[in-house]
């Protein structure tokens, strides 16, 4: 295949120039800079903010210390509480809820579809310190409109923040992000040929045939793609922190926030870079996947 | 386009050029105070007397602005400690003097007369201050700021709430915990929703937490966090007991409010609690008195002086607390720092410097009637420090000054609210306690007497 291009090599590079000297210095470098700072035991406060000691794996053993891995406040259990987070927020809240959501709106009148459409973006683009504070003024013990409206059915109030952290962060998350996957597989249906229903429909399918049989494997590219990156998202969502802090001891710290409160609380920058390290791991490995799922289903088209 | 890009540039050179006239010096003074909310009377004495009073001292030239941080001590820690080490922050920072030597071994603080030199040592402020004032402020016999003042811990008691439950207040003086413990329990029965007696516990509340509750009943069992060669003790019947204190009077006998131990605002509402009649008792510091309970505050309770009083924290047992004691106390003291980065070194002393005239703290007693650090300061006339002051500073004990203190205190507030919020048995507190303990300080400078 003969190459062709509008530019010359030489200003190609020129052009590119000054995205690549932000990108080196505000994401290169600081990566390499976690990557060294996770061998050693620097600090902000104390003796080893001036004089760190090089620690080798030191930080990452005891992120995977089995005697303290599942303990409540540590690195193993904040790592089994994001990944519970993440199934039941993103994979079971926002998908499994946005496909209900797309599927039923695919036969409601069109002006119903439209107030559904446009309250779910406003859910997706509000800001999320608004949304989070909100939610604290929806779930709060004494005045809390979940509250007035509990007791005025007749049922005793909930401490939810107290009680139920982990289940008020996986509520929030769900209500915060289901209108993307909504938008996305409501999108997804809307390129499905009519004429696929109408056939289904003379047949005299039920909803449920033609979501099985038509919609989902039609739009099965979308759901992956979709799946990816909401597990994405979550698993690397700070936002819970503005509604439990993390707490009550650690019931909701997930890992964000854990990286956080080991970093920027604790001062402890070495074992928090290795924290970081690891997330960026696994970071890495969802990437790799939605990479390679990309790719494949580019292929597809192709043949 | 050109034409444009010419204006733009003009208009940049020209915006920049007013605003920092080089004739001129700013600076900067950060502190948890802010008019109207916590610490309001330190907020009210800075703008209002100091700033006007230095800035007429020095000339138009000099401009200081204050920035009223409103959010926890524990968050301004974080703030002071991200802006000193990126060379950030403002000129002068209101600071907890127990931080001082975390800061300093981080390379995040400079002694005052490596800052500002001959104007630091010739200050004539400091025949009037006395060794244990400057202590507050000062790592390996330098002094890195001035304190405030120091301040004593005790027991706020409700008067009229004690009269309801048939106790006489005057006299009311509980010898030991378990004295303590049943005032607590009678003025429960009596009220079953109220929550008598209030410790402190728990991460959100921070410092407040190692020093108002942990400390003050680690004391009464005769120990401190460390032991006299400055070890950290990591697992002891002093601090199970103490522990199984917090047990009792959280999980138990729900003799406190939980809930404030556990919430991120929960010592807002230890002070809510306190002036709503729901807590009759509240282990604070002397800053309870002057500044969150002062009248026109958020807090301020009705008729002060007839419905609030105060008692001595009793040890365990008489004769049971540290150095025998039966009574104990610890204390601590804040004050304000010097930016090691600070560009105008000298004058940044020199507003410092100011503060601590004797001409403005005599101002500050107007605002805040407080024991100040100066001894040609006038005392106030203020019967309940007087008296505090005087019965408590012979028995008080202070926090070891080292830099690890400040981490193991964290440890500290995660063990209390294990047991408070009833996750862990105080065995199990403890000897998850005693692992950080030991990653953090080393095995050799810890020592467990079980």
């Amino acid at each position: 295949m003969k190459s062709f291009s509008l530019l010359s090599r030489g200003t190609g590079v020129a052009f590119l120039a000054p995205a690549g000297l932000l990108v080196g210095a505000f994401v290169i470098a600081p990566f390499f800079w976690v990557i060294f700072v996770s061998f050693t035991n620097r600090s902000l406060l104390g003796r080893t903010a001036v004089d760190p000691d090089f620690v080798g794996l030191a930080n990452y053993f005891s992120l995977f210390d089995a005697a303290t891995f599942f303990t409540r406040g540590e690195f193993g259990s904040s790592l089994i509480l994001t990944i519970q987070f993440v199934l039941l927020s993103a994979v079971v809240g926002q998908a499994a809820l946005g496909m209900l959501l797309a599927w039923m709106l695919q036969s409601v009148p069109k002006s119903l579809k439209h107030v559904t459409e446009t309250v779910a973006i406003g859910a997706w683009i509000l800001p999320e310190v608004v949304i989070a504070f909100a939610w604290f003024a929806f779930l709060d013990y004494e005045n809390g409109t979940l509250n007035m409206i509990m007791e005025a059915l007749g049922f005793p109030p909930g401490d939810w923040l107290l009680s139920f952290p982990f289940w008020a962060i996986v509520v929030f998350n769900t209500w915060r992000g289901t209108a993307f996957s909504m938008m996305l597989f409501n999108s997804a249906f809307a390129s499905i040929p009519p004429s696929y229903f109408q056939a289904a429909d003379v047949a005299g399918a039920s909803s449920w045939q033609k979501f099985r049989d038509i919609g989902l494997p039609l739009i099965r590219g979308h759901v992956v793609t979709d799946l990816i990156l909401i597990t994405m998202w979550s698993f690397n969502v700070f936002t819970p922190f503005l509604l439990t802090s993390g707490g009550p001891s650690y019931r909701t710290e997930i890992l964000p926030i854990y990286t956080y409160r080991i970093a920027f609380r604790d001062f402890d920058f070495g074992k928090g870079a290795a924290v970081g390290v690891v997330v960026m791991l696994i970071n890495l490995v969802f990437a790799l996947f939605y990479l390679w799922v990309m790719r494949r289903r580019a292929k597809g088209v192709a043949a | 386009m050109r034409i444009h890009l010419h204006a733009l540039w003009l208009s940049l050179a020209a915006a920049t050029t007013f605003a920092s006239p080089t004739f001129s010096a700013d600076l900067s003074i950060t502190c948890r105070c802010v008019e109207g909310g916590v610490n309001s009377e330190l907020a009210a004495w800075v703008k209002k007397s100091v700033i006007p009073g230095f800035t007429k001292m020095k000339g138009d030239g000099v401009k200081v602005t204050l920035t009223e941080f409103a959010g926890s001590d524990e968050q301004l820690t974080q703030q002071l400690a991200l802006d000193f080490s990126t060379g950030a922050g403002p000129d002068v920072a209101g600071f907890d003097g127990f931080l001082i030597p975390s800061f300093v071994e981080g390379g995040l603080l400079k002694p005052l007369d490596e800052l500002a030199g001959d104007a630091v040592t010739k200050w004539d402020g400091w025949s009037h201050i006395t060794d244990g004032a400057k202590a507050l402020m000062s790592y390996q016999g330098k002094a890195y700021g001035l304190s405030l003042g120091t301040d004593v811990r005790v027991i706020f008691v409700r008067a009229d709430l004690l009269k309801e439950a048939g106790i006489d207040p005057t006299t009311w003086q509980p010898k030991s915990w378990a004295e303590l413990l049943d005032t607590a329990r009678k003025l429960k029965a009596k009220k079953p929703d109220s929550f008598p007696l209030q410790i402190n516990a728990g991460v959100p509340m921070g410092e407040a937490t190692t020093m108002q509750g942990y400390w003050m009943a680690l004391l009464g069992t005769g120990e401190q966090v460390t032991d006299d060669k400055g070890r950290y003790i990591v697992s002891s019947q002093g601090i199970l007991d103490t522990l199984n204190l917090y047990k009792t009077v959280y999980v138990d006998e729900k003799l406190g409010d939980q809930r404030a131990q556990l919430l991120g605002d929960g010592r807002n509402r230890t002070f809510a609690n306190f002036r709503d009649g729901k807590t009759a008792m509240l282990l604070e510091s002397d800053w309870f008195y002057r500044s969150v309970t002062a009248p026109g505050s958020e807090f301020a309770v009705e008729n002060r002086d007839q419905v609030v009083t105060w008692a001595k924290m009793p040890a365990k047992e008489p004769g049971k607390g540290i150095r025998g004691q039966d009574f104990v106390t610890i204390s601590g003291g804040t004050g304000f720092v010097l930016n090691p980065n600070t560009d105008e070194k000298e004058l940044a002393w020199e507003l410092l410097a100011f503060m601590n005239s004797k001409e403005q703290l005599a101002e500050f007693q107007k605002y805040e009637p407080r024991i100040r650090i100066r001894d040609d300061v006038e005392i106030a006339d203020a019967p309940f420090l007087a008296e505090t002051s005087q019965a408590l500073m012979p028995l008080t004990t202070a926090r070891p000054n080292d830099a690890k203190y400040n981490a193991v205190s964290a440890e500290v507030q995660r063990m209390t609210e294990a047991v408070v919020s009833g996750e862990l048995s105080p065995e199990d507190a403890m000897s998850r306690y005693r692992d950080a303990v030991i990653r953090i300080v080393g095995e050799e400078n810890t020592v467990s007497l079980l």
